[in-house]
């Protein structure tokens, strides 16, 4: 007999119980859809965080003042530790060739003031190319240069936050001087506005400003309390890192085996710890959907079961006038999977929909990955040949005999 | 009634010794013993017993449903007995055709859709070939205007018809009606017994295993069977017509 037949067969016992048929389905349908959104929002908030560290630099490289590692007694600040110099940074500049750029960083947080308005901040001392590496940019004004640095110049970029605390009348900032610990400080440039991170900071809440005013007229140092750099590229990130390592090593005359006094960490070893973590939390949400649709298939499997039972005489009317046992196994295997797979498309069309609805009512960012999308075709197929196994198997078993006289 | 004038030498069934044994427990059962008969292409044999004869394990026989403890079986001068399962559905699939008593039809399935199911398992018919088969066969008994009617849209006579074209459908060699009246009212039956006299009288050899002593009166060979054995086999020499009793029955008041 041939398969066109069996279909047809099948798909005209399963039109006999629609309503049956649809409530079996409903079991795959619930599953699948959970599979396919559960993935999706796993898929979603990964992306999102990548995203968001993109958005921040994902070549970004951080480098900071003492070792890794506790030595024994109580572990030093890293901005108390003075080990990067001045040099170390114009070494970086000068001669790598897998950092783009660099600027030192030396930060101090304070109240700033303009007229009756204050607001808690954090200076941050940096150079032009701290732009580029943090991909941030100006919105109005300018940044400052080279020029400024040379000169320790009392100007700076705010950004937006700072600019709404002490401007609450929708001034223009360019040109006003706002204090800072009793110095002032003109703003020259404000930066765009790049709203919060995932991790919930406020990227606005910053003032830029030379790193040699900082240092000198705030802080009163001559070493850096840190370094952010960029990668020419995210995969260089290794690379860079150690070109920079051995710059450091070489000026601060570390003999091999000595340990660093500095760390470097890049946003790309962040990137793959977040990604582990978020993979393993896709994971768990994916195999709780997974149950509900192992749950479906064994719905199909009971219901197959009855159908089988209550479809005695007519196995049996088919046997006798010519069925064998194994078209009475595929006709049954062949409404199993007919359900599954028609389970598993609506489930697909319902899961989607579904994640679609999650980001437009929830603000959550999803992802319908395509192979989320192929492994629940295939496990529902599995599941309708599985499931449906035993009951055909009965079905194709039963004597003619006995099956037709059934009552 | 006319005599059937297409009845040739032909074999269709040949029985030798045939017995059945059922192990029931630590009994063995004995349910047909020694049954041998010839049955020949063109006639209307109707198998009575007893409830208990074993006229339903020699239906079973005859319908390569069951297979016989010893003897030998010849349908259409293929040997039976060593057949397997598979060989034996597809030969049921090509050479008989089977009428129940309670007609097993597919429910919600139209006429046409019940009657081309034999064929649906024989993969040499096309959709259309089978199509226009079972239309031919459901003419054949009389059902062309209900075609498409579906099964619990039909009363009980009209549902036998539709088995019966069902049966007829694959062109068997031999029609197996296993009290195709039984569950029938008077007239009803005796409408089905004309469309059996007429597939009779057109040349199809028809078995219909019966406990009712009536229906002998319209076949043209009876084989009494008691207690697995064959004790009467006779030919009918005065065929009633079923059209006359029919013609006679009081009519109804509603």
């Amino acid at each position: 007999m041939n398969i066109v037949n069996l279909f047809k067969i099948a798909l005209k016992a399963l039109s006999n119980n629609k309503m049956r048929g649809f409530l079996t389905m409903l079991g795959i349908i619930i599953g699948v859809a959970s599979v396919i959104t559960m993935l999706a929002i796993g898929q979603g908030s990964k992306n999102s965080i990548k995203n968001q560290i993109g958005e921040m630099g994902s070549n970004m490289i951080m480098i900071q003042p003492g070792a890794d590692m506790m030595r024994g007694g109580a572990r030093q600040s890293a901005s108390s530790m003075e080990t990067l110099k001045l040099v170390d940074y114009e070494s970086i500049l000068n001669e790598t060739r897998f950092v783009s750029a660099v600027s030192p960083t030396v930060n101090s947080a304070g109240q700033f003031i303009y007229g009756p308005n204050n607001t808690p901040s954090t200076i941050y001392g940096v150079s032009p190319d701290y732009l580029e590496i943090r991909r941030l940019s100006i919105g109005d004004g300018s940044m400052f240069t080279q020029q400024d640095i040379i000169a320790a110049s009392k100007v700076c970029v705010v950004g937006k936050t700072v600019v709404d605390k002490l401007f609450p009348n929708g001034e223009n900032p360019i040109g006003k001087v706002i204090r800072y610990n009793k110095i002032p400080f003109s703003i020259i440039g404000v930066l765009k506005s790049k709203g919060f991170n995932s991790m919930g900071m406020d990227q606005d809440d910053m003032v830029l400003a030379p790193f040699t005013t900082i240092q000198k007229r705030v802080l009163a140092i001559t070493h850096l309390q840190g370094m952010t750099a960029s990668a020419v590229k995210e995969e260089y990130s290794e690379q860079a890192i150690n070109e920079i390592s051995e710059l450091l090593r070489r000026n601060h005359k570390l003999k091999p085996g000595v340990e660093d006094d500095f760390n470097i960490r890049s946003m790309e070893e962040m990137l793959t710890t977040i990604s582990s973590v978020m993979n393993m939390l896709t994971l768990l949400l994916g195999s709780v959907a997974g149950i509900s649709l192992l749950v479906g298939g064994i719905g199909i499997m009971n219901i197959m079961y009855v159908s089988v039972t209550e479809r005695t005489r007519e196995i049996g009317l088919r046997m006798s006038i010519g069925a064998k046992g194994r078209d009475i196994l595929a006709q049954f295997l062949i409404e199993s999977i007919l359900i599954s797979v028609t389970g598993g498309l609506i489930g697909v069309l319902f899961g989607g929909g579904l994640s679609l609805l999650i980001t437009l009512a929830a603000g959550f960012t999803t992802y319908v990955q395509p192979w989320s999308v192929i492994l629940s075709f295939v496990v529902c197929t599995f599941t309708g040949v599985f499931f449906g196994w035993y009951p055909a198997k009965k079905a194709a078993q039963l004597d003619p005999i006995d099956a037709i006289r059934y009552e | 009634m006319e005599k059937n004038n297409k009845q040739t030498d032909k074999t269709v069934i040949r029985l030798e010794c045939i017995t059945r044994n059922f192990v029931v427990g630590d009994e063995t059962v004995h349910a047909l013993r020694d049954v041998s008969f010839s049955i020949q292409e063109g006639e209307f044999v109707t198998i009575m017993g007893s409830s208990g004869s074993g006229k339903s394990t020699l239906l079973n026989t005859l319908g390569c449903l069951d297979t016989p403890t010893s003897g030998e079986y010849y349908l259409d001068g293929v040997s039976v007995r060593t057949m397997g399962k598979n060989s034996r559905a597809t030969l049921r699939n090509r050479k008989i055709g089977f009428v129940f008593q309670s007609y097993n039809l597919l429910p919600k399935t139209t006429a046409i859709e019940n009657v081309e199911l034999p064929l649906m398992y024989n993969p040499s018919y096309s959709s259309s070939a089978r199509k226009q088969k079972s239309i031919d066969s459901l003419v054949a008994v009389g059902l062309g205007d209900r075609l498409n009617h579906k099964s619990n849209q039909m009363s009980g006579g009209q549902m036998q018809r539709v088995a019966i074209a069902r049966a007829l459908v694959n062109d068997p060699a031999v029609i197996l009606a296993d009290e195709a009246t039984g569950n029938l009212d008077t007239r009803t039956s005796y409408e089905i017994l004309v469309l059996f006299q007429r597939l009779h009288v057109e040349g199809r050899t028809i078995i219909f295993v019966t406990h009712n002593p009536e229906i002998a009166h319209y076949s043209s060979r009876n084989i009494q069977l008691k207690d697995g054995r064959v004790v009467d086999d006779t030919r009918n020499e005065h065929v009633l017509s079923a059209t006359e009793a029919l013609a006679n029955l009081p009519v109804d008041e509603d």
